[in-house]
């Protein structure tokens, strides 16, 4: 029987990385859950049978339930009934199978009902889900709101919230709203304090909320009456039981058809705050888009995947010529930078993932102890890495998906663009992956400060010195090259002193530097795989390497020169009016 | 008091997914190349007593098979879906069953864990065929039985509705209980495994699987926990008749074993004329294929 994980060898490698025992032995406590609940691990090893049997089940239930449903799903779509949103009817297939395999709440930790998943695994889930259908990927995975609501949230909160979550009720983050979108600043959607019925009251409108009519919701919302900025928007938490928000419209969409875009009016609905007011959008939202940054990432990986079978069966089976049109070299040029942007992306979503764990995990442990001041020094660490590394993860994995559906369809020829064919909807639904939770220019704004602070290329001189498998040796010699290259262009843009010329050459440092990244992830993989004698995953990573190397440096070059040769009085030459 | 349910459940070779070397030169079945896979139509049975016990959580689902020691796998699957236990039957005494020694031995397995309310099983195994089992189990406790059910629509006052497919349509059927079922392949599919139960039983296993010299990773785990023991019972421990059990139980004998190979008998190769389509079209009319 298909099964989305293990047919895929190349997600369970990284569930071996040896930085895995440090995320486990932080996140299970030194597996104090052993003897309250039946189902916690006693150790490492069984923590990760533990993974590995959650990500079969997954693979299961999306190849033989989320993915046969997908192509009705996508057809029909949600629709709007009586001011309540309605998903489409192989929708509720989908929530129920991932209810009864019980994939909700599945970060919580167990006292909640959850099954303690650190997020390199929740992420494993969610690229699995997506493979199958990225649109029900994103109705699955805004269950890792909760993580914001149990971070923050009071303990009466976490109490009423989370098990409801564990046993599949849905989530839904409510930011935007008509004029702010990107620029969250700008929130209106008031809220007011009830004090008779001791609860605070919401009114307004929030547009393009994806699950909008979910079961709960968090809300950024203004309660300092008066303010204008960031600084007077607090977080709420809305029950749908509680009434009092309508769905006014569901948004007709390119693609993710099964994923609800709704427009939502609050009047006078009861709520409750989470955490303190005036820190809604500056702390909560931050943790949240995080969060939710890393969700795409995953969504985006699983979709890469599907758009890389999809193409590479397609090429396997389709003759012209008198022959198989994966053996000519304009179609597999193609098909290997698809799989080798596939595994180089992957590997830089469970880096940053584990950085993400390593982090959470020492904070939460700060929770009930004073960290060591060694812990409290690792905590600043890889927080900072994990800053760093998810608009890198989130943003260059974004647009991976979106070139390998592109390619998809390329590779089909004429039936690509024909709607019968899967390949089609994959570049629909990819498209957005570039867009919500922050455009790919949103995550290069975010990147930047770590560029040109230094923090990027530090890790990168670190990662050049790890030991390589013989083989691979040239090729980590032209990274070398490239990260020498790299080191020119950012103190060259330093040195222009001029605000403007970094913004507008940041994206080309980004790019940069993602690529020299993933470069040196992808010869890490497949020496370790090399090392570990996984042929099965050796064999592709030594593959993909050779790739994903030779095209970074035709990029690298290219962009190195660019910014080279680029000054400010250039600049004119691009404005447009 | 709440249900008590036994669902039979049988480990077969899959042979929706025949390779070229399915079957030995004998002409019998090479088990070594098919995978063995929790028959499915019991899945569905399995599905419906689930059901059951969703509407009440205090309803108590066992499974029971019959087999050699992998086949506890099929008792672990119950295990990560929501059943309460099961039983291995597990014997070279019963080995080599019939029909008639399977359903002896499932029905005195069955009498030996407390009669229960509802017996159900799939209609029938992909390796078999024979859809007798369910039936002869009934016969063998004296139960009522319904066959070819595709849903379970009420259990209320010892009387259970069903819904039952009959050719060109289905009926619904009230039976008293106790009852034996047999379950249809278009009854609801099963559920997938659970995440938490499978973290709790993924080590459970039958003595008999356990490495003979001692050497059982986590040993510790299995004094923790009595339920990662499943039950295992031979001939003797459900006070069986061994003449009654396998081989020597079993009255039906191969006479022979025939390889068939199917071929088209005749066949005739037309050109694109005119002539020839016409003369296709004509005959079959004539056959009444078309018209």
């Amino acid at each position: 029987m298909a099964n989305y994980y293990t047919d895929h060898p190349e997600i369970g490698f990284h569930l071996s990385h040896p930085e895995m025992r440090k995320v486990v032995d932080l996140r299970e406590k030194n597996y104090e859950d052993k003897d309250k609940f039946d189902y916690a691990p006693v150790d490492f090893e069984d923590a990760i049978e533990n993974y590995r049997r959650v990500l079969e089940i997954t693979g299961d239930v999306a190849a033989n339930v989320i993915e046969p449903n997908s192509e009705s799903v996508d057809l029909e779509g949600p629709h709007l009934e009586n001011g309540r949103m309605v998903y489409a009817s192989k929708t509720f297939e989908n929530i129920e199978a991932t209810k009864k395999a019980g994939l909700w709440g599945v970060s919580m930790p167990r006292r909640y009902g959850g099954l303690n998943l650190p997020n390199a695994v929740f992420s494993m889930l969610s690229e699995v889900i997506s493979a199958a259908d990225a649109g029900f990927q994103n109705i699955w995975s805004l269950q890792s709101c909760i993580d914001t609501l149990y971070e923050f949230g009071s303990e009466e909160q976490r109490q009423e919230f989370i098990p409801r979550v564990c046993r599949g009720e849905g989530m839904s983050m409510d930011l935007t709203e008509p004029d702010a979108g990107s620029d969250l600043q700008r929130v209106v959607l008031k809220a007011t304090r009830d004090e008779e019925n001791d609860c605070w009251r919401l009114n307004g409108v929030k547009r393009f909320i994806t699950n909008g009519d979910s079961d709960i919701h968090l809300v950024l919302a203004r309660s300092e009456e008066g303010t204008t900025d960031g600084r007077g928007l607090s977080m709420f938490i809305y029950d749908k039981r509680d009434g009092g928000v309508d769905v006014r419209h569901i948004e007709h969409k390119l693609g993710i058809h099964g994923s609800p875009t709704c427009e939502l009016t609050y009047k006078n609905a009861k709520a409750q705050l989470c955490g303190s007011t005036r820190l809604g959008l500056i702390k909560y939202v931050m943790a949240l888009m995080n969060g939710a940054r890393l969700g795409i990432a995953a969504q985006s990986v699983g979709l890469s995947q599907e758009a890389y079978n999809e193409a590479l069966s397609y090429a396997n089976d389709r003759q012209q010529f008198g022959q198989k049109i994966v053996g000519f070299p304009a179609v597999y040029d193609m098909l290997s930078r698809m799989k080798a942007k596939l595994d180089a992306g992957r590997s830089l979503l469970y880096q940053t993932a584990r950085y993400v764990d390593i982090y959470k995990c020492l904070e939460d442990i700060q929770r009930d102890r004073a960290l060591t001041p060694e812990e409290k020094q690792q905590m600043k660490k890889y927080q900072r890495l994990a800053d760093a590394f998810t608009p890198v993860a989130k943003g260059m994995n974004s647009e991976y998906a979106n070139q390998n559906a592109y390619d998809a369809v390329s590779v089909h020829g004429g039936s690509g663009f024909i709607m019968e064919y899967k390949s089609q909807r994959l570049m629909r639904d990819a498209r957005i992956f570039s867009i919500y939770e922050g455009t790919t220019q949103l995550q290069v704004v975010a990147a930047v400060r770590y560029i040109t602070n230094g923090t990027y290329l530090n890790i990168i001189k670190e990662m050049l010195q790890r030991e390589v498998a013989e083989e691979l040796r040239p090729l980590h010699r032209r990274v070398e090259t490239m990260a020498a290259l790299y080191e020119q262009s950012v103190q060259y843009v330093k040195e222009a002193h001029d605000q403007e010329v970094q913004d507008f050459l940041a994206r080309r440092l980004y790019d940069m530097t993602a690529e020299i990244i993933m470069s040196l992830l992808i010869l890490d993989d497949a020496t370790r795989a090399k090392a570990e004698q996984n042929e099965a995953c050796a064999e592709q990573f030594v593959k993909s390497a050779n790739v994903y190397v030779r095209m970074a440096e035709e990029d690298v070059i290219g962009k190195a020169s660019y910014v080279k040769q680029f000054i400010a009085e250039d600049l004119p030459a691009f404005k447009q009016v | 008091m709440s249900l008590k349910i036994v669902v039979l459940a049988k480990q077969v070779p899959d042979t929706r997914n025949v390779g070229p070397d399915a079957m030995t030169p004998e002409g019998t079945v090479n088990r070594a190349a098919l995978p063995a896979i929790f028959n499915p139509e019991d899945m569905n049975a399995l599905e419906q007593a689930l059901l059951l016990k969703d509407a009440d959580p205090d309803a108590n689902v066992q499974i029971v098979t019959m087999g050699p020691p992998r086949a506890t796998e099929i008792i672990r699957e119950g295990l990560y879906r929501g059943t309460d236990g099961g039983v291995l039957l597990t014997d070279r005494a019963f080995a080599g069953a019939d029909t008639l020694a399977t359903s002896y031995a499932l029905a005195t397995a069955i009498r030996k864990m407390g009669l229960p309310d509802i017996v159900i099983g799939g209609r029938q195994a992909i390796d078999g065929d024979t859809a007798q089992v369910g039936p002869q189990v009934a016969q063998k406790l004296g139960y009522n039985q319904v066959t070819y059910v595709t849903s379970i629509d009420k259990v209320e006052d010892g009387k259970i509705t069903v819904t039952r497919h009959i050719d060109g349509g289905v009926e619904r059927v009230e039976a008293p209980l106790p009852i034996l079922l047999t379950v249809n392949g278009d009854a609801a599919p099963c559920r997938p495994q659970n995440a938490k139960l499978v973290m709790k039983y993924k080590r459970a296993t039958t003595p008999i699987e356990r490495p003979a010299d001692g050497s059982l990773p986590y040993a510790e785990e299995y004094e923790r926990k009595p339920y990662l023991t499943i039950t295992q019972w031979s001939v003797a421990d459900v006070d069986g008749d061994v003449a009654q059990c396998g081989l020597s139980g079993s009255p039906t004998k191969v006479k022979a074993v025939q390889n068939i190979a199917f071929k088209a008998k005749e066949s005739k190769v037309l050109t694109a004329s005119d002539d020839d389509v016409n003369e296709l079209i004509q005959e079959l009319l004539n056959e009444k294929i078309i018209g």
